[in-house]
């Protein structure tokens, strides 16, 4: 089957069960969308599918209806989103394995309320878990961001 | 004397690897072949002045022995290494380096005596000289306690300075100019004219003499790193998806394997039918191993089909299984003959209760899950006799030495690649998932092979957090608390992990009693004893070990125990504290959190104070009881390290061991039922949620007279502040955990 990823057409031959988070790292070789739990419990495998956060974990290749994009998608080191270079200003990250999908969540929910309150945030970003307890930061980085995004 | 005096500077002068053991060693020469690991392989040109720093044409590496589990000890300890070599850490390469005896930890052994961190007696030095000594002996390559900063802070600066000096004299060398003419800035060497020379430029002249070493360090005041907000090393790496970790690792032919073993825990495989799974496309074999079965696939979700295709037959698992019958076994052992230790035994509590009216109460806190959000993972491949491991490890020489006993290949074939872990919290400190591994390559060999666990396996695989029950009988007098008297029963962290780094474990485990017994205040009849259940489940250390659980038992009695006596929480603890810079810390959270001010219906403040890994820290946590459950509205914390290297991280590791320690406190167990664990996924095991999380206000103090690690301390108080909050907003008293068992949370 044909998918876009991260405006690149590629060619998989796999089962139409096989949740995207593998054939974006298994077969793909793309890393940031991380496994987590595998049941949709923990946000480490967000990526957007047309601009709308998923979980990679749940969303079987066959079923995917757009174009996906992950964290390498969004920015890269040196050209790096306004949500990403929120995250570095507030540093965010501790072991970091949660934020590709901290991220990924915060930019699709941004793009869809530029201006959110404070419990409108605490609303989206809930689902994604993060085990060393950066939601303090998390919390100030999404409004840094919505910042940012309001300048650009 | 002089002689002795002479040698113990010498010994300092050359780095703090020698600074315990100085006298009795000798000197130390980093250049002696075979001392510093990182002169095997050298390449011409290359140099590794001190086993911290490596220049080769490509730039200066910076060795950081430490694990990076998510507390930022890389970034930290390339900033201790930068703040004397004159380099920005982010211009320089980072590499745990291999796992040898001289990356010994000197530190963290301290946390298995029974010497309180305040104290500084004779004995106490000495007690924490003779673990300085045995680390080194032993080669204890670890990462844990909290020991990172006070392991390294001098060592790894002394590092810094004598490459620093020893690139100076190459360039006096290579330019006939006097030292005094040199300077350095970020990686370079300065000329009084402005030029500059790069030092890896020098790196050959380098290699070939012998390191400065009489060098001193410098006044903090100079310092530009150092106490200064730090930007980690590693922020836009985990900011953009690239940073790797052990799960992320690709190789040529490499495949991806999973495994499945008995979930009753300790149970065996009796037979198992893979005929179905073997027809799975992509998979290539399925194996046996110790305990379960192997799937080894061309890809993980494959691999975890196929794993759950495998009919298995296993056996019952050889523990009390129900949680039940745990707890009960707990409860039974508050007894003579499983007495394990009385650290504190003041006045005569017996005598105290005898006419007393006793304020009783009893305690429970559950098994816990680590959890880390990256499920347990390595990369391993067996050729010709090397064998190489590439994981997020604490423990990268127990891991070759656990593989040399495995495969029996020499140690010195096996090479531990250490990366960076997605968190740990402890189970990072074991070496299970990579023995797996390792026995699937024994089958499969000169194949690189990525074996990752599926969470369900992570979740009822973990070494957790031991159960433990507390019972607190105390008396009051008209001044405030006359008697404390605390019993704690848990199964013991150190007879169960030491075993499996087959170490022994002597005398009584400091770990049952830990956060209790060592606590800095004066009570005229105060007594804990520790009790040691007989060995359960197997347990391990969990973020601040024996403290985490601990911590709620002595500051829940605690505050029963103020209540009683008719006095503030707050003024109580100062009016018994005698420890200095943990007065300071009670001071400032009560300023801090306004305590004694009102706060209006349905709220309420609870305070906890836990000194831990050497680190006093107190916390207030403010609730409200609404119609949807108790709320948390803000925590106040304030902590102790003697001096705070980074503000920025050490905000971060003080709001990350809050939320840690609430979360599990409101929302966190591990039961079992026939020997498995019943949370097998987060959705039963959820931690804290960000809507949950509260606001967290933090100030660091520096009146302590040693510098500490922040990892860990700030966790042990959070659930007891949190449950004397709810207190004082319900007058309800919860002395269970988790919470949740007993009240609803928003």
């Amino acid at each position: 089957m044909k998918l876009t990823v991260n405006g690149v057409i590629h060619d998989v031959d796999v089962e139409k069960d096989m949740p995207m988070l593998w054939v974006l790292r298994d077969i793909l070789g793309i890393t940031g969308p991380k496994y987590g739990c595998g049941i949709a419990q923990c946000g480490a495998c967000t990526v957007h599918m047309d601009g709308i956060a998923v979980r990679a974990c749940q969303l079987a290749a066959g079923d995917v209806a757009g174009e996906i994009t992950t964290i390498e998608g969004l920015g890269t080191p040196a050209v790096r989103h306004a949500v990403q270079e929120a995250w570095i200003d507030l540093q965010v990250a501790q072991c970091g394995y949660c934020q590709s999908g901290q991220i990924m969540q915060a930019a699709s929910f941004l793009e869809l309320n530029p201006t959110p309150t404070d419990d409108q945030i605490d609303a989206a970003m809930s689902g994604n878990l993060c085990r060393c307890g950066t939601y303090p930061r998390i919390r100030e980085a999404v409004k840094t961001a919505a910042l940012k995004l309001k300048a650009v | 004397m002089g002689r002795v005096k002479t040698i113990a500077r010498r010994s300092f002068l050359v780095g703090s690897v020698a600074v315990a053991g100085g006298v009795v060693f000798g000197t130390y020469l980093y250049k002696r072949a075979g001392e510093n690991p990182l002169l095997d392989g050298l390449k011409p040109g290359e140099t590794a002045i001190t086993p911290y720093v490596k220049i080769d044409a490509q730039g200066v590496t910076l060795i950081t022995p430490r694990a990076d589990v998510g507390q930022g000890a890389w970034s930290m300890q390339a900033h201790m290494i930068a703040e004397e070599l004159d380099i920005n850490p982010r211009n320089a390469k980072l590499s745990p380096g291999p796992a040898d005896a001289i990356y010994y930890n000197g530190v963290v052994g301290a946390e298995a005596l029974p010497i309180a961190a305040t104290s500084d007696t004779l004995l106490a030095r000495g007690g924490r000289g003779a673990v300085d000594v045995v680390g080194k002996l032993m080669g204890l390559h670890i990462t844990g306690g909290s020991s990172t900063v006070p392991d390294m802070y001098d060592r790894l600066r002394m590092a810094g300075a004598v490459a620093r000096e020893t690139l100076i004299k190459a360039a006096m060398k290579q330019t006939g100019l006097p030292r005094d003419q040199l300077g350095t800035e970020d990686g370079c060497i300065v000329l009084p004219d402005g030029l500059k020379i790069e030092y890896i430029d020098l790196a050959s002249i380098a290699a070939e003499i012998e390191p400065v070493q009489d060098v001193t360090l410098r006044d903090p005041s100079e310092w530009r790193y150092l106490t200064k907000p730090q930007k980690r090393t590693d922020v836009v790496a985990k900011s953009t998806g690239t940073q790797i970790y052990g799960i992320d690792m690709q190789m040529d032919g490499m495949v991806i394997a999973t495994t499945r073993t008995n979930p009753a825990i300790g149970g065996g495989l009796n037979s198992f039918d893979a005929e179905v799974a073997q027809q799975m496309r992509g998979v290539h074999a399925v194996l046996p191993i110790t305990g379960g079965i192997a799937v080894v696939a061309d890809n993980t979700w494959r691999a975890f089909q196929a794993a759950q295709a495998v009919d298995c037959d296993w056996g019952p698992s050889p523990y009390i299984g129900d949680s039940a019958d745990q707890f009960a076994a707990v409860a039974a052992s508050f007894t003579d003959d499983h007495r394990d230790s009385r650290f504190k035994d003041e006045g005569d509590v017996e005598d105290a209760l005898q006419d007393a009216s006793v304020v009783e109460a009893e305690y429970r806190i559950p098994y816990l899950a680590h959890a880390p959000m990256e499920p347990m993972s390595v990369v391993v491949k067996l050729t010709d006799g090397r064998l190489d491991i590439w994981t997020g490890t604490q423990i990268p020489r127990f891991v070759k030495a656990n593989m040399a006993r495995l495969t029996g290949l020499d140690g010195d074939d096996i090479h531990v690649h250490v990366l960076m872990s997605g968190g740990s919290f402890g189970r990072r400190l074991e070496d299970d998932y990579i023995a797996q591994a390792v026995e699937i390559a024994m089958q499969l060999p000169d194949t690189p092979i990525k074996m990752i666990w599926q969470r369900e396996e992570d979740f009822t695989h973990d070494f957790p957090r031991p159960l433990a029950i507390a019972r607190g009988r105390g008396a009051v007098a008209d001044a405030g608390i006359a008697a404390f008297d605390l019993s704690i029963a848990a199964p013991s962290v150190a007879e169960s992990s030491l075993a499996r780094l087959n170490q022994p474990a002597f005398g009584p485990d400091v770990a049952i009693v830990a956060g209790a017994w060592d606590q800095p205040f004066h009570i005229p009849n105060y007594r804990v004893t520790g009790y040691r259940t007989p060995a359960m489940v197997p347990v391990s250390s969990w973020r601040s070990v024996g403290a985490s659980g601990n911590g709620f038992m002595h500051e829940s009695f605690m505050d029963e125990m103020c209540h009683a006596a008719g006095v503030d929480p707050l003024q109580e603890r100062l009016r018994l504290c005698w420890h200095d810079a943990s007065r300071k810390v009670l001071e400032a959270v009560g300023e801090m959190s306004e305590w004694g001010s009102d706060l209006g219906p349905n709220r309420g403040r609870g305070l906890a104070f836990t000194l831990a890994f050497g680190v006093p820290v107190a916390e207030v946590v403010e609730v409200t009881n609404t119609p949807d459950g108790i709320r948390i509205d803000k925590v106040f914390v304030a902590a102790d390290v003697g001096r705070v290297l980074d503000p920025v991280n050490f905000e971060a590791q003080l709001q990350g061991g809050v939320i840690f320690g609430l979360g599990h406190a409101m929302n966190c167990e591990l039961t079992y039922r026939d020997g498995v664990a019943e949370q097998d996924n987060y959705h039963a095991y959820e931690g804290m949620r960000l809507h949950q999380t509260p606001q967290i206000m933090v100030r660091g103090l520096e009146n302590g007279d040693k510098i500490r690690g922040i990892g860990e301390p700030a966790v042990p108080p959070a659930a007891p502040a949190l449950a004397n909050a709810i207190f004082a907003a319900t007058g309800q008293r919860i002395r269970e955990l988790p919470l949740s068992k007993s009240i609803g949370f928003v």
